[in-house]
């Protein structure tokens, strides 16, 4: 069939921005059903502590409040762990959060008590008149102690605090590493930090109890998944509640939690007082209730010949799951597994203990463990590369996987219990495209320049492999209404990907309409029941190709039903300007919006091969396993060495995620992605205490980039299609922050190349820095003392 | 993130507003700009009975001309950086007004809020510091003037009464001084991990006139007098300044907190004195040589 590509590939604005830019958009916060009332949780001040005593008669009592609930109050069904959502043969201990703690609360934030009133400030105050006895705990804070024997517990009935222990092997590592000529080995730490999207989470719900339906608003990353979840949980069958996913102010990944405590509290209160209520998390509690991520420790070596070529690499490593891990261990391998990147690797270990401690659970964060992996291997190439005298970007060319080798077999298993298998790629010719946009030929006369005027600048470039686009499936309904527009609907939500527009633009061109004539819904339950979610990556390629599948299902259709209606054979049918025509005689032409009545008759019948009725279809796209884009980033960084205060002069991704659908879309997803991969390195930093108190609780404390720290990102892309579905894309969500802590521990090392100390740790402040640049033997005075190496 | 309950006052004179303060006294709680106090009162940290709202006493917003300049208290941020009078005459204060967090801040924020506020890492404690200003506090029972040590007494305290009203700041004009501010802040608009204000006079070739105040290493504003000593009757070359930096450095006794150490604090107050002095004593210099003012074109 030809296919026209109108849409796919352009650069078009988006359909969803007039309604957004102008205030128009429709958030949580938005919605105010009549009769709403207000919810708002006592949470844990303690990170580890009994709770010996819970009075809530105060409370209750103050004008106003509706409904003070603990625990004590909930049915079985809620009051025990809620679910666990993916499980793996290593994780032994699937310990899972309470919707309200039960006798001892694991740590600073976990809710104890639900207030129901009628103004989110009474029920704040009513919040003030609960009194709640805890008897303290030591806490588990530090992720080392927390692993070892004879700390204390976070769940005492498990005796440990290791809830898995699992390791991959590929090839016979000890044996590759007997025999290299070289060895390096290095420990590196990535520190925690939190998504914070712009808008925090919100739940509001409807309780219809006439005729028993229960309508969910949740800004959640997995409607679908979430209904099903409180079916379960509330007893009322699926097709009784629906679940909405409004306009999301981001998600990053820790809003697809399947269930956080609020996600189901406020719908059963709903349900229990027969009024709609309202929840809308602040800040503050946002830091603490949200989940975390990034926080590992990795001990890693490589082994490699003399010209630099890796024979293994071995990482043993330490995740932070925070006080329970109802998401898995998905993290953790996300990063044991995206580590080898373009390498050709032969050897291979990676094992990991997922640890228990008395802090925020854990759960994927944009990244979700892609960060970690990439900041590890390309710290050891850039050892390599240093040890061995050899250019940086020559040790990695040494090792890329070559285009003609894919599929590759990485020998490892995905997140998605897949084997790990490279669709396709031309590594080589991404990385000499941003060596050559970067001026990689000319940086050391560049460099030498910046030093005679006294700066300090240095070069970082770095590598990385991205999963994307995992199953298990979704799914998208294509309809042309008679009012000629194209309506569709797909399970997965948007946070602000641009779902309206690229979703349309494919539409478009499978059914030869205008863009702005196709409206898409995303993320609701109620208008397409099966789906599985936004996260890693997967929304483009996984719901797009459904999109795409189910729009040629339509096209087909609307060509089987004008073949009839012009009297002419189907493949002499050709669709242009929302009709159907004869090739060559124009003039016997029908609209798409008169098939659409066509299609769905008074009288008559439904043809044989029709499927259904109307211009309709629905269909699925589940591929067997993920499609893996690959990116190059490259940065300059100054550093002031007096006070530790860095400046981005430049930052390149070059990029490679396949067919793009469209390159506007994709470079805001990009810039968004670099925006918060600077803030992981250089800004943000969740900090708690020895007691387990998160210190960092408001943006004065916990630091975002800005505009005016965030530079240009310069983007080019390179397309090489992945046979793994039929638009040949691959997934983008990601890209723009996975790289960005290796390329500036390299540009820093760069720069700081004459002080004899190697970046290991991320994220990195100016305090920090300067404490590095002392023990390097560099008074801030701006006299280099005598070399301290 | 919901305030307490409070009553709300929104006085519209200064007489009123007077009164109001002194029937509540220390129950009371003034809101000027908000950019601090509202967070404080959403996340309860602050639990006023009564917010006395100031924003509608529009006598308190003035820049007045003189020996002294006036910047009246309910003074919005913003207006004083662009203010000709300030620009002119205290082109200091307009220099430390930029780093008061960002153009939508300074347009709430107030000049009198942030003094009454009296956050050691502000910029506008060490310009009242440096330049020897004033603050004129009134209530019910009469008016004082205070200088910036007897007002600023420790970490967000000052000596305001509970009846009382800072009204008014008086600023000397910078006079054939050259005068600079900077810092060092994590981003661009955060309070500053450390900052340094200084004014300076040369004649004929050597420092008549020094004056430093740090923000972010101390209680409140932080002047080190040995190391104004130092600076007076010295030649402006490199090695002045460095010396200078060294005594901040071995002066001062800042504390760690999450976003820097002590140990960096010190650090970089030292180098930022050399820094803030070298860009003062080439403003000086061509105060100087114009005769006037000594800023930046």
């Amino acid at each position: 069939m030809l296919m026209t590509t109108r849409y796919f590939g352009e650069r078009i604005k988006r359909n969803e921005d007039p309604r957004l830019l102008t205030g128009n958009g429709t958030f949580i916060d938005d919605l105010r059903p009549a009769g709403v009332v207000h919810a708002a949780f006592l949470r844990s001040p303690h990170a580890h502590a009994r709770i010996t005593r819970i009075d809530t008669a105060q409370a209750a009592q103050l004008p106003g409040v509706i409904a003070v609930y603990t625990r004590a109050q909930l049915p079985e069904a809620i009051s025990g762990p809620l679910p666990k959502l993916i499980g793996h043969p290593a994780l032994v201990h699937h310990k899972t959060q309470y919707a309200l703690a039960p006798e001892k609360v694991r740590l600073v934030g976990e809710p104890v008590a639900l207030v129901i009133a009628e103004s989110r400030y009474v029920a704040e105050d009513a919040l003030d008149l609960i009194e709640v006895d805890y008897d303290p705990l030591p806490p588990v804070v530090d992720l080392e102690a927390a692993a070892r024997d004879g700390s204390p517990l976070v769940h005492e009935d498990i005796g440990t605090n290791i809830c898995a222990h699992h390791t991959q092997r590929v090839g016979n590592v000890e044996e590759a590493f007997a025999h290299a000529t070289h060895v390096f080995s290095e420990r590196f730490v990535i520190d925690r930090g939190t998504a914070a999207p712009m808008e925090c989470r919100g739940v509001v719900a409807v309780w219809d109890g006439k005729v028993r339906e229960l309508t969910v608003w949740d800004t959640t990353q997995a409607p679908i998944r979430i209904r099903n979840y409180l079916s379960q949980l509330l007893g009322l069958p699926q097709n009784d509640i629906r679940v909405v996913a409004p306009d999301i102010g981001g998600g990053f990944g820790p809003k697809i939690m399947m269930c956080y405590p609020e996600e189901v509290l406020v719908p059963w209160a709903a349900m229990q007082l027969g009024r709609p209520v309202k929840w809308i998390e602040d800040r503050r509690e946002n830091f603490a209730a949200m989940n975390h991520e990034r926080e590992q420790i990795h001990d890693a070596s490589i082994a490699v010949d003399a010209d630099g070529r890796i024979l293994g690499v071995k990482t043993v490593f330490l995740y932070d799951s925070g006080a329970y891990i109802p998401y898995g261990i998905i993290v953790p391998i996300v990063a044991s597994t995206t580590l080898v990147g373009p390498y050709r690797i032969p050897n291979y270990h990676c094992e990991f203990k997922a640890v228990f401690t008395n802090k925020t659970i854990v759960s994927p964060y944009r990244g979700a463990g892609r960060p970690h992996g990439v900041f590890v291997m390309e710290r050891l190439m850039d050892r390599v590369a240093r040890e061995l005298g050899l250019d940086r970007v020559e040790v990695r060319r040494r090792n890329f996987i070559q285009p003609d080798e894919f599929p590759y077999d990485t020998g490892l298993i995905y997140q998605d219990n897949a084997p790990l298998i490279y669709d396709s790629g031309n590594y080589p010719a991404v990385l000499e495209k941003a060596v050559e946009l970067i001026g990689y030929a000319e940086w050391p006369d560049l460099k030498a320049r910046y030093r005679r005027e006294g700066r300090v600048v240095g070069l970082g470039i770095a590598c990385y492999v991205e999963g994307s686009g995992i199953g298990p499936y979704e799914g998208c309904r294509v309809t042309v209404e008679p009012n000629g527009r194209v309506y569709a609907a797909t399970s997965v939500g948007t946070q602000g990907q641009g779902h309206y527009t690229a979703f349309a633009q494919i539409i478009a061109d499978a059914l030869a309409v205008d863009v702005e004539d196709v409206i898409v819904t995303t993320g609701d339950s109620g208008a397409f029941g099966w789906g599985t979610g936004t996260f890693a990556s997967r929304a483009g390629v996984v719901a797009g190709n459904a999109v795409h599948l189910a729009a040629q299902a339509v096209r087909a259709k609307a060509i089987k039903v004008a073949a009839t209606a012009l009297e002419a054979r189907e493949e002499d049918l050709e669709l242009a300007d929302a009709r159907v025509f004869v090739r060559g005689s124009p003039d016997r032409s029908i609209t798409l919006a008169q098939l659409a009545v066509t299609a769905n008759p008074l009288r008559g019948t439904i043809p044989e091969g029709w499927e259904q009725p109307g211009l309709e279809a629905s269909r699925f796209f589940a591929p067997p396993r993920g499609t893996f884009p690959m990116g190059v980033h490259a940065a300059l960084v100054e550093v002031d060495v007096r006070t530790g205060l860095v400046t981005f002069l430049r930052y390149l991704v070059v990029h490679d995620c396949g067919k793009v659908i469209n390159p506007l879309i994709l470079d805001g997803q990009i810039r968004g992605g670099v925006a918060q991969g600077i803030g992981n390195c250089f800004y943000e930093k969740l900090v708690y205490d020895e007691g387990g108190q998160l210190l960092t609780q408001t943006f004065m404390d916990y630091l975002l980039p800005t505009t005016a720290e965030v530079p240009d990102v310069e983007i080019a892309h390179l397309e090489t299609p992945t046979p793994m579905n039929p638009l040949g894309v691959k997934g983008a969500g990601e890209a723009g922050v996975i790289p960005v802590p290796a390329v500036f521990a390299q540009a820093l090392d760069d720069a700081l190349a004459d002080f004899g100390f190697r970046i290991r740790e991320m994220p990195l402040n100016p305090s920090r820095l300067r404490e590095m640049l002392r023990a390097a033997g560099q008074p801030a005075d701006g006299r280099r003392a005598a070399a301290a190496r | 993130m919901k305030p307490a309950p409070f009553a709300y006052a929104a006085p519209r004179s200064l007489a009123e507003a007077l009164t109001v303060t002194g029937e509540h006294g220390a129950e009371g709680k003034v809101l000027a700009g908000g950019q601090s106090l509202v967070p404080l009162l959403a996340m309860r940290l602050a639990r006023p009975a009564v917010l006395i709202d100031l924003n509608r006493v529009r006598q308190l917003d003035y820049i007045r001309d003189g020996p002294e300049v006036r910047i009246g208290a309910m003074t919005r941020q913003r207006t004083a950086e662009l203010s000709p009078i300030v620009q002119r005459r205290l082109p200091l204060l307009a220099e430390a007004l930029g780093y008061v967090g960002h153009p939508q801040i300074r347009n709430r924020g107030t000049i009198g809020g942030t003094l009454a506020h009296a956050d050691p890492s502000a910029e506008l404690p060490a310009v009242l510091s440096v330049l020897g200003g004033r603050v004129v506090l009134r209530s019910g029972r009469g008016t004082r003037t205070l200088g910036s040590d007897e007002f600023f007494l420790s970490y967000l305290t000052t000596a305001l009464d509970p009846d009382e009203l800072l009204v008014e700041v008086r600023l000397p004009a910078e006079e054939h001084m050259g005068s600079a501010f900077v810092e060092v802040a994590r981003r661009h608009g955060d309070y500053a991990l450390v900052g340094v204000a200084a004014v300076v006079g040369v004649t004929e070739g050597r420092i008549t006139r020094a004056r430093l105040a740090f923000t972010g290493v101390g209680a409140g504003p932080v002047r080190i007098v040995e190391l104004e000593h130092a600076l007076v009757e010295r030649t402006p070359d490199d090695d002045a300044l460095i010396e200078a930096g060294r005594i901040a450095y071995a002066r001062l006794e800042p504390e760690s907190d999450i976003h820097a150490s002590a140990e960096y604090r010190r650090e970089v107050a030292g180098v930022l004195v050399e820094r803030v002095l070298r860009l003062a004593l080439q403003r000086a210099g061509t105060a100087r040589k114009r005769g006037g003012r000594g800023r930046r074109s």
